[in-house]
């Protein structure tokens, strides 16, 4: 039998100090960057802000600064340009808003085909996002995260006690701001893709935190003398490996998309990656050690 | 139990075997069959989105406001003929939805509310204002989203797309989705042109009109605009004329004084057919009126012979011919500085109909063929690879068990692809990330049961009850976190659009068929070693 770690007998929750100050700082940054995504401050994907995406690939590479200058020529202001020089594809974002789509795209490409004719361009894609839609959007993005947060917390509330659901929501929020932290401070692209990624980590996180949670229960009822945070310890001790385990397969599965899965789909699988290593960690190291807090308070009470 | 492990087995087999058959159209395999298999049984499968084989997805709205405008307008001119009619002194003007009459004679009153009873009286001080009352204006701009819907189905089905999808969305919205197009750019205007021809007279009568420059670049026509705003009569406008030099290919503008009435218009057009000018080599579009046209326009041109007639489609001019003589037979040609593909594509909208209002472009997303190609590429690599890796890790981690949770794990693929075929459900990029995801955690379920065997295992209990112990165990465990998954995924289908619907769906559909293969299929195999020999001892 191959076991990852053999009975485990770890004072998680004598350290749970340090880990609720590293918890505290990936959150604040996860509430930045909502804040500032919500300001369409954040680097904001053009299906979010409106605007203009164009991506063309060429058979050789082009200097950025020659593609800068063709677009120049265009008079488009506010254009950021970025490349993948590996593959000679070049990103064009137009961020300008506009009442109505003027066909930016359709300029741009003329634009770059005949200035580069020699370099057999090939569109690979355009987008034109017109900011109402980009408004709307942002708007749907929040209500999806608040909807799911509330069906999770609901399905959890209704399966434990009242303080599990606390605790699992706490953790499962803290894993999306956690995520939404890392991709404020790296400064990556949040977009609709992003977001999905967010959402299947919300719902994704809470396995472990169930897995811990059922533990918990179970072990409540056969050790009832024992004090609740010598039952958490003992619990998720017990149910180390197989929290990681599971954990790993998604990690794997995630880890071929990142590696392998192309462009389109880079950011996304990174997320994913950042979200299942945060959502193990923070069922032993979050959900937990709320239950406990919450469980001393009532307890305090009586 | 005997009995209980064959029904379960037939179970597996029969899904199995109709997944198969519902995923077959999407395997070269379909091309052999024979005919009546193609014709009988299901073709059509998985579809690919657009982000995997390319094409366009527009969303467009429709101005309602605008089309109330044309309706109120069309009210308006009518109004005007029935007080020429009847020899009543009155000015009829329309200002956004309203109907603006002067003065405000009880007399005038009594023939606008008997000719149009459903018009409401807004305001009747200064002048009479009338407007239609709400119903009607939402009635209106109702079915004008439908017309358009209509329209743009006529326009694409002419430019020769296959399987193309259009939908109405929510009160005003328009979303068309064109796979595998060639040529997005005039797509995109076919289908987005108004098409509203209208013919009008020049007014060469006017002193401005001597005073207009002939020839200016595109850029100046707002200048044009402005220098002359004051100086036209109040029945004038000023619209352009767009030539293209022929050697040189440079767009010039012709700006012309126009008398505002429309003459006529495109809806009493019956056919438009491209025809080329022998002489000049150069297209033009041959357009044929129904009778009720056709009396118009000998109408027009018999009363304006030796003036000039402008051709005006969505505000520009085409041309403005000199009306040398009466034309009867309802035939009338639009030349025009135009390539023999805009020729098609105006005849393809003339034929289609104008739009009863305009359009305005909420999304445009194309994605070119090799994007797509390189896509299905990179994540059939990502899941074959992440598919393996599991895998491998499986049977290291838990010997001969980590081979029966693959061989669900597999099973669990090929019900998905068969459920995604049999739905015709549609495959995006972040729908195949959406399945390489689902096996990720399809293997969770597994990993839960086998843990809890090992567990009962430790604790002294045969394999055969260490079996039952670890699946009844891991029940609700297993169940709990399924559950909390396609919470996040039912929240992604109702709120995302085209790529991200698709991660819903693998990614729910996947989950939910887990609970099916890790629960029936892997513990039937087990049952299945139980049942033909006691075994001693547990690989896991």
């Amino acid at each position: 039998m191959i076991e990852l770690l053999k009975d485990t007998n770890l004072d998680f929750m004598g350290n749970k100090k340090y880990a609720f100050i590293v918890s505290g700082i990936l959150s604040v940054l996860g509430i930045i960057g909502i804040v500032q995504i919500a300001r369409g401050h954040a680097n904001l994907g053009v299906d979010f802000a409106g605007g203009t995406a164009v991506q063309i690939k060429f058979a050789q590479s082009v200097p950025l600064s020659q593609v800068r200058s063709a677009i120049d020529e265009l008079g488009l202001r506010d254009f950021d340009l970025q490349d993948l020089p590996t593959e000679n594809k070049v990103l064009i974002r137009v961020k300008k808003q506009e009442a109505k789509l003027g066909g930016a795209s359709g300029k741009i490409t003329d634009m770059l085909t005949r200035k580069f004719a020699d370099k057999k361009p090939v569109i690979d894609s355009t987008t034109e996002i017109g900011p109402k839609v980009g408004s709307k959007l942002r708007q749907d993005a929040l209500w999806a995260v608040l909807i799911s947060v509330i069906g999770i917390l609901g399905y959890v509330a209704f399966r434990f006690q009242f303080r599990f659901g606390v605790g699992a929501t706490i953790a499962t929020m803290h894993d999306v701001l956690a995520v939404t932290g890392i991709f404020y401070l790296m400064n990556k692209e949040f977009n609709l893709i992003i977001l999905s990624a967010l959402l299947t980590i919300a719902g994704y996180s809470l396995t472990d935190t169930v897995v811990v949670f059922d533990r918990i229960r179970e072990n409540m009822k056969r050790y009832v003398k024992d004090p609740i945070d010598v039952i958490i310890n003992k619990s998720i001790n017990e149910v180390l490996s197989r929290t990681i385990v599971t954990s790993l397969t998604v990690f794997l599965a995630a880890l071929a998309l990142f590696l392998v899965g192309g462009e389109v789909i880079h950011d996304f699988a990174f997320a994913m990656l950042c979200g299942v290593v945060v959502g193990t960690y923070s069922s032993v190291f979050v959900a937990s050690p709320i239950v406990t807090l919450l469980g001393k308070t009532t307890m305090k009470k009586r | 139990m005997k009995k209980g492990i064959l029904w379960r087995i037939i179970l597996i087999a029969a899904t199995v075997v109709i997944s198969l058959v519902f995923f077959l159209p999407n395997t070269p395999l379909f091309q052999g069959m024979p005919a009546w298999w193609k014709d009988s049984m299901p073709n059509k499968g998985i579809i690919l989105g657009l982000d995997l084989q390319g094409g366009l997805h527009l969303v467009f709205e429709v101005e309602g406001d605008k089309a109330v405008e044309i309706q109120t307008d069309r009210i308006a001119s009518l109004l005007n003929g029935v007080f020429e009619k009847k020899k009543l002194q009155a000015s009829v003007k329309r200002e956004g939805d309203t109907i603006i009459v002067s003065p405000t004679t009880m007399e005038l009153r009594k023939v606008i509310e008997d000719t149009y009873p459903l018009l409401t009286l807004t305001d009747a001080k200064d002048a009479l204002k009338y407007r239609l009352p709400q119903a009607e204006m939402k009635r209106i701009k109702n079915s004008a989203t439908d017309q358009v819907v209509e329209i743009i189905r006529n326009r694409i089905d002419q430019f020769g797309v296959a399987e193309p999808t259009i939908q109405r969305q929510g009160e005003n919205e328009i979303v068309v989705q064109l796979p595998g197009v060639k040529d997005p750019k005039r797509a995109v205007d076919i289908i987005g042109k108004t098409a509203q021809l209208e013919f009008k007279i020049v007014d060469d009568e006017s002193p401005v009109a001597a005073e207009l420059p002939s020839s200016i670049l595109p850029s100046e026509e707002s200048q044009v605009l402005d220098r002359f705003k004051d100086k036209i009569p109040a029945s004038d406008e000023i619209l352009f004329e767009r030539i293209v030099n022929k050697e040189s290919g440079l767009l010039t503008k012709k700006p012309l004084l126009l008398k505002k009435a429309v003459l006529l218009s495109g809806d009493l057009l019956t056919e438009a057919r491209v025809s080329i000018d022998e002489r000049f080599n150069q297209p033009y579009v041959s357009i044929t009126f129904n009778p009720t046209g056709a009396k118009m326009f000998e109408d027009i041109t018999g009363q304006n012979v030796k003036k000039r007639l402008a051709i005006i489609l969505d505000g520009n001019i085409y041309s403005a011919p000199v009306i040398q003589e009466r034309i009867a037979g309802g035939n009338a040609q639009i030349t025009g500085s135009y390539s023999m593909e805009e020729a098609k594509d105006l005849a393809i909208v003339l034929r289609a109909g104008s739009l009863p209002a305009p359009l305005n472009t909420l999304q445009n997303v194309t994605v070119g063929p090799s994007l797509g190609r390189d896509s299905i590429e990179a994540g059939a690599k990502a899941a074959l690879i992440g598919t393996l890796l599991v895998m491998v890790f499986m049977i290291v981690y838990y010997k001969l068990s980590g081979v029966i949770a693959d061989l669900a794990l597999v099973l669990n693929i090929v019900l998905l692809l068969g459920a995604m075929a049999s739905l015709n459900a549609t495959l995006t990029l972040p729908g195949i990330a959406g399945i390489i995801l689902a096996v990720g955690m399809a293997v969770d379920s597994n990993v839960l049961m086998f843990e809890r065997m090992r567990e009962e295992i430790k604790a002294g209990k045969t394999p055969r009850a260490a079996v039952e112990g670890g699946y009844t165990k891991a029940f609700w465990t297993i169940f709990d976190s399924h559950v909390t998954t396609l919470i996040t995924a039912a929240v992604l289908f109702q709120f995302g659009t085209g790529p991200i619907k698709g991660f819903a769906v693998t990614l729910s559909l996947g989950v939910a068929i887990n609970l099916f293969t890790a629960l029936i299929g892997t513990k039937t195999v087990f049952d299945i070693m139980h049942f033909r020999k006691e075994v001693t001892r547990l690989s896991i």
